[in-house]
C-alpha cells in the first residue's frame, strides 16, 4: 500500500484578501483578491471579462495574452496584485484593423485562441521588431492554434503590417 | 445571388475577434461554485482510504465528493451509454473504489472560489492498494483479439471478408512491399479546456453550458444517469473552443458538475486543467502490418493490411484502420484484419480522421515503397490502379474525381520537377524530397430534424440542436437556408447549439453539413408547401401551382407571372409565423447501389538537414474532391487545419506513455508538441469540381477529416525521397534521421 499526496501542497492558510484597483481598457476596476489570484482569473472570474482565454494556465499556449502598458504579457503567469496602476488592455478593449483582417482571412475556426493571437499581434506590431514574414511567424509562435489556422493568422497580420510579405 | 458556393466570412467572426463569443466556462452568475477534480496517481488498484479532512477544513470549501459520499446515480451500463459509446461498460466517475487507469477522476472539491477548490484538491491524500497493470501495446500483441460489436459499430463496419487467395497471390506477385507501422497515443487537446457550467434553477431544472459536440447527446446522458426528465435538462453550447472528437462523448466534468449542482442545489462550474485534458479519450496506440503484391506492370494483385490497437479494459473502442486499401485500389486478393488489445488505460475516443489517418499512412507508404521497387513514379502507380469502383463493397462510387485531384494537384505542385531517385535533390546542405499520397474518407449522412419558419418581418428562421465546433456550421447552414428561399444572408437566422432545438446527432465524422443541410432542405420543402397552401387561399393566381413549380427570389414567391411576398403570406396567416419541422434522412434505397467517399491527394516538399536530421515541410498542396463545396472559404480552412494536423502527426505530436508507471509523461502543451506558426510554411488547397447527383439533395460530402488522411504519408514519403530512409513510426523525429 502506498500513500500519496497528489500534488505539491500549498500552504494551508488561504492568505488575506487584498483590495486592489486595476486599470482595464481605460476603466478603473476595484476588486478584492487573494495575493495568488492570477491576472487571468481576476479578469475572467472576478471581473467577467471572459474574452481573455485560458488554454493551459502555465504560460505554454498564449491564449491568455493581454497588453500591459502596451506590451504583450501572459496573464496566467501574472498575479493580479502585481499590476496595480498598470494600463491593461484585453481583447474587449482592442479596436484595431487586425480584427477585420482576421475575419477576412478566416484566421480562426473555433476562435478560442483568437483573442490571444490578436493581442499578441497588436503587441508585436508595436514592438516593431519583426520585419519579414518569417520574423512575424517566429515572434507569434508563443500563440498556439490547435485548429490549425496558422497560415491565415500570419496572412492577416502581414496584410495589416503591409509590405515584405514575401 | 446564390449564397452556396460563395466564400462568405464566418457570421460569428465579429464575436470571436472582440472577445464577445461566450464559451461554456464563461457564463458567470452570482453564487457560482467551482469544482476542481482530483485524479488518481496510480494506474490500477483500489482506493483504501481517501483523506478529505484537510480540504474540507479549508475556508471556502463547500464539499468534497468521492465514491464514498457521491449521490446515487443510475444502475445500468446502458444508462451511461451515449451516442458514441463503444460496446462495453462506460466509465462511471466516482463509482467505487476501483482504479482502472492513471488519471481517473477520484474526487471533486467544490468551493466558493476557483482558488479554494484548487487548493483543496491539492490537499486530498489517498492510500492506494496498487495492483499490476499493463499499458504497453507492443508487449501484448499476442493477446490481440476481435473487437466486440455494438451500436457504434454501425458507423464503423468491420473490414470486408477476405477475397480471392491472398497468400497465393502474394507469393506469386512479381513485386512486393511489406512493412510494420507504429503510432503512439495522441490527445485531442483543443485550446479550450473542458468545462461545464451547470445552472440550478431551484425547481429541479438544469441549464447546462457544456463543451460538447452534441447537445442532445449530453442531454440524454444527463437525463438517464441522474434520473431526470429530459424536459428538465437543457444543454447549451453556442461556442465550442475546438474538440476534434473529444466532445463526441459526454466527458467526466459534465457528470461531476451536474452531480454537484443537484446535490448542493447550487450553480456549479467544473473546469479541467490542461494535464487533466490527457485523462479522457485519446487516439489509441496502434501497430499495423502491410503486405502488398503487384505485377511487373504495377497492377496491385494482393492486399493484406492488419492492425492491432489498444482499448481499455471496459470498452471495445474500434476505429477503421485496415478497411481502406481495397476501397482505393482494386485487387482480386485481399486479407484485412483489425484487432484489439485491452490495456489499463482509459477508453480511446474518435480523434479527427479516426482510423483513416492511421491506416492511410501504412497503405500509402507501402504503395510508395512499391513504386520505388517497380521503378514507376508514385503518381503513375496510383493512376495504373485507378478505379471508380469500390471493390471492398462491390459497388461503384456515387462520384469520384480523385483522378482530377491527382492530375490538377500534380500540375499545380510541380510534381514533374521531381527526380526519380531518392537523395537526388538538394539545396545546399538540405536534402530535398517530394512525396505524394492518396486520401479517402467516408461520406456519411445521418438523420436529423430541422425547423424552418417565416416570421412576420419576412425573416427565415432555421433551427437545429447541432453545435458549431469551429467548422463553420452557422455560416454554411445559413447559406443553404438562404438559397432555399432566394433570400440574402441577412434575412436568415440560424439557431443552433441548444438541446431544446430539433434533433441533430453528434457533430463529427465529416457528416454534419450533409446531415443538417439535408434536414434544412427537407424542412424548407415542407415550408414551401405550407406557403403555397396559404397563397392558394389568398391569391387566385396560385390556384393551380404545384410546389415544384414555385420560384423563390428576393423575398418573393413566384409562379408564372404571379408573385406574392413572404411578408404578405405571413400576413395572410394572420401574422402568425409559418412553421414546419421535418426529418431529413439519407435516401437508403437509392444509396444502396453506391459507395460514398470523399477523396484527396496530397503533394509535399520537405527539406531535411543533412547534419541535424531536422525536417521542414516547405510546401504542401492537398487537392480535394468532396462534392459540392458550400463555402470555399471555411472549407479551405477546414482542409488547411487538417494539413497542419498532418504536419503535427507526422513530425511532432505524441503522448508518451511510461509503461513502468502506466502514466502519460508529457501532459502539458510545452511537452506535447503541436506546430507553432514558425513550423507552417506554404500550404495550399485545391477543390476539384465534383458533381454528385446521388448522394443527397445538395451533393455534399464533407471536408472535416479529409485534410488529415493523405498528407501524413505524403510527408513520410517525401522524407524517404529526400533521404532514402523509410521511417514507419510516427512522429518522425530528427533522432531517426540524424546519421544520414
Ligand atoms: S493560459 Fe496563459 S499561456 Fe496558456
Ligand atoms: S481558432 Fe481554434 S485554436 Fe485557434
Amino acid at each position: 500500500m502506498h500513500t500519496e499526496t497528489l500534488t505539491q501542497t500549498y500552504p494551508v492558510t488561504t492568505g488575506t484578501l487584498r483590495e486592489i484597483t486595476l486599470r482595464i481598457n481605460g476603466e478603473e476596476r476595484r476588486l478584492s483578491v487573494l495575493p495568488y489570484v492570477s491576472l487571468l482569473d481576476a479578469l475572467r472570474e472576478y471581473l467577467d471579462l471572459t474574452g481573455t482565454k485560458k488554454g493551459c494556465d502555465h504560460g505554454q499556449c498564449g491564449a491568455c495574452t493581454v497588453l500591459c502598458d502596451g506590451k504583450r504579457i501572459i496573464s496566467c503567469l501574472t498575479l493580479a496584485v502585481m499590476k496595480e496602476g498598470a494600463e491593461i488592455t484585453t481583447i474587449e478593449g482592442i479596436d484595431h484593423p487586425i480584427q477585420q483582417a482576421f475575419i477576412d482571412h478566416d484566421a480562426f475556426q473555433c476562435g478560442y485562441c483568437t483573442p490571444g493571437q490578436i493581442c499578441s499581434a497588436v503587441g508585436m506590431l508595436q514592438e516593431g521588431k519583426a520585419k519579414s514574414r518569417d520574423e512575424v511567424k517566429d515572434q507569434m509562435s508563443g500563440n498556439l492554434c490547435r485548429c490549425g489556422a496558422n497560415q491565415q493568422i500570419i496572412d492577416a497580420i502581414m496584410d495589416v503590417k503591409g509590405g515584405e510579405n514575401e | 445571388m446564390a449564397q452556396i458556393g460563395q466564400p462568405i466570412s464566418r457570421l460569428e467572426g465579429k464575436l470571436k475577434v472582440t472577445g464577445a463569443a461566450k464559451y461554456s466556462g464563461e457564463y458567470n452568475v452570482p453564487d457560482l461554485l467551482y469544482g476542481y477534480v482530483v485524479n488518481s496517481s496510480v494506474t490500477k488498484g483500489k482506493i483504501v482510504t481517501i483523506h478529505t479532512g484537510d480540504a474540507e477544513a479549508l475556508t471556502g470549501v463547500v464539499k468534497v465528493f468521492t465514491h464514498l459520499n457521491r449521490p446515487g446515480t443510475a444502475w445500468f451500463d446502458m444508462q451511461y451509454s451515449d451516442m458514441d459509446a463503444p460496446p462495453g461498460a462506460p466509465f462511471r466517475p466516482l463509482h467505487n473504489e476501483e482504479i482502472k487507469f492513471n488519471g481517473q477522476p477520484i474526487a471533486l472539491v467544490v468551493a466558493e472560489t476557483f482558488e479554494a477548490a484548487r487548493q483543496g484538491a491539492s490537499m486530498i491524500r489517498v492510500d492506494y492498494q496498487e495492483s499490476a497493470f499493463e499499458t504497453d501495446l507492443k508487449k501484448h500483441l499476442d493477446a490481440a483479439r476481435e473487437p466486440k460489436k455494438g451500436m457504434a459499430t454501425m458507423l464503423k463496419p468491420p473490414p470486408p471478408k477476405p477475397t480471392g487467395d491472398f497468400e497465393k497471390a502474394y507469393a506469386e506477385a512479381a513485386f512486393k512491399a511489406s512493412a510494420e507501422f507504429t503510432h503512439g497515443t495522441e490527445h485531442h487537446n483543443p485550446m479550450e479546456l473542458f468545462t461545464t457550467t451547470t445552472l440550478y434553477d431551484g425547481k429541479g431544472k438544469l441549464t447546462i453550458y457544456d463543451k460538447t459536440q452534441g447537445t442532445i447527446n449530453c442531454q440524454l446522458y444527463v437525463g438517464n444517469v441522474f434520473g431526470l426528465h429530459f424536459k428538465n435538462v437543457r444543454v447549451v453550447s453556442p461556442f465550442v473552443g475546438g474538440a476534434f472528437g473529444s466532445g463526441l462523448r459526454p466527458q467526466y466534468q459534465l457528470f461531476l458538475s451536474v452531480m454537484a449542482a443537484l446535490d448542493l442545489k447550487r450553480h456549479v462550474r467544473v473546469t479541467l486543467d490542461r494535464s487533466q485534458m490527457f485523462t479522457f479519450g485519446h487516439r489509441p496506440q496502434t501497430v499495423q502490418y502491410t503486405r502488398f503484391g503487384a505485377t511487373a506492370g504495377g497492377k496491385i494483385t494482393a492486399l493484406n493490411h492488419r492492425s492491432v490497437a489498444e482499448t481499455s479494459q471496459f470498452e471495445d473502442y474500434t476505429e477503421n484502420v485496415a478497411n481502406w486499401s481495397p476501397m482505393i485500389y482494386p485487387a482480386g486478393n485481399t486479407l484485412l484484419e483489425q484487432k484489439l488489445v485491452p490495456l489499463d488505460v482509459n477508453s480511446p475516443t474518435d480523434m479527427r480522421a479516426p482510423g483513416g489517418c492511421t491506416g492511410l499512412h501504412a497503405i500509402e507508404a507501402t504503395m510508395d515503397e512499391l513504386s520505388y521497387k517497380l521503378k514507376i513514379d508514385p503518381l503513375e502507380l496510383r493512376l495504373i490502379n485507378y478505379s471508380t469502383f469500390n471493390t471492398a463493397e462491390n459497388k461503384p462510387y456515387s462520384s469520384k474525381q480523385l483522378k482530377e485531384c491527382y492530375l490538377q494537384g500534380a500540375e499545380q505542385f510541380g510534381w514533374s520537377k521531381r527526380s526519380a531517385e531518392p537523395r537526388s535533390m538538394r539545396k545546399g546542405h538540405k536534402l530535398v524530397g517530394y512525396g505524394m499520397a492518396t486520401g479517402i474518407w467516408d461520406a456519411m449522412q445521418l438523420p436529423a430534424r430541422a425547423e424552418a419558419k417565416i416570421t412576420k418581418d419576412g425573416k427565415l428562421h432555421v433551427k437545429s440542436a447541432v453545435t458549431d465546433i469551429g467548422v463553420g456550421t452557422l455560416t454554411v447552414m445559413t447559406q443553404i437556408a438562404a438559397d432555399e428561399f432566394g433570400l440574402p444572408m441577412e434575412d436568415v437566422v440560424f439557431s443552433y447549439g441548444d438541446s431544446k432545438l430539433p434533433f441533430a446527432p453528434i457533430q463529427g465524422g465529416s457528416f454534419t453539413t450533409a446531415t443538417v443541410g439535408t434536414a434544412i432542405v427537407f424542412a424548407s420543402k415542407a415550408l414551401k408547401k405550407k406557403l403555397l397552401k396559404i397563397a392558394k387561399s389568398s391569391n387566385p393566381g396560385f390556384k393551380d401551382a404545384e410546389p415544384e413549380e414555385l420560384v423563390f427570389k428576393d423575398g418573393l414567391m413566384l409562379y408564372k407571372e404571379h408573385s406574392v411576398t413572404l411578408l404578405e403570406l405571413v400576413a395572410a396567416n394572420k401574422d402568425k409565423p409559418v412553421r414546419t419541422t421535418n426529418l431529413g434522412y439519407p435516401h437508403a434505397l437509392k444509396l444502396r447501389k453506391y459507395s460514398r467517399a470523399v477523396h484527396s491527394a496530397s503533394f509535399v516538399e520537405v527539406e531535411v538537414d543533412e547534419e541535424l536530421g531536422s525536417v521542414k515541410v516547405t510546401r504542401a498542396l492537398t487537392a480535394v474532391a468532396a462534392g459540392r463545396i458550400i463555402n470555399p472559404k471555411t472549407a479551405r480552412s477546414q482542409v488547411l487545419g487538417g494539413m497542419v494536423w498532418s504536419i503535427s502527426k507526422a513530425l511532432m505530436e505524441e503522448t508518451i506513455l511510461d509503461a513502468n508507471l502506466g502514466k502519460y509523461m508529457n501532459q502539458n502543451l510545452a511537452e506535447y508538441h503541436i506546430p507553432v506558426h514558425a513550423d507552417i510554411n506554404e500550404l495550399d488547397v485545391l477543390f476539384v469540381k465534383e458533381e454528385d447527383k446521388v448522394i443527397n439533395e445538395l451533393g455534399i460530402k464533407g471536408v472535416g477529416e479529409v485534410g488529415l488522411v493523405a498528407m501524413p504519408p505524403a510527408i513520410a514519403n517525401a522524407i524517404y525521397h529526400a533521404t532514402g530512409k523509410r521511417i514507419n513510426q510516427f512522429p518522425i523525429h530528427f533522432d531517426k534521421l540524424i546519421d544520414l
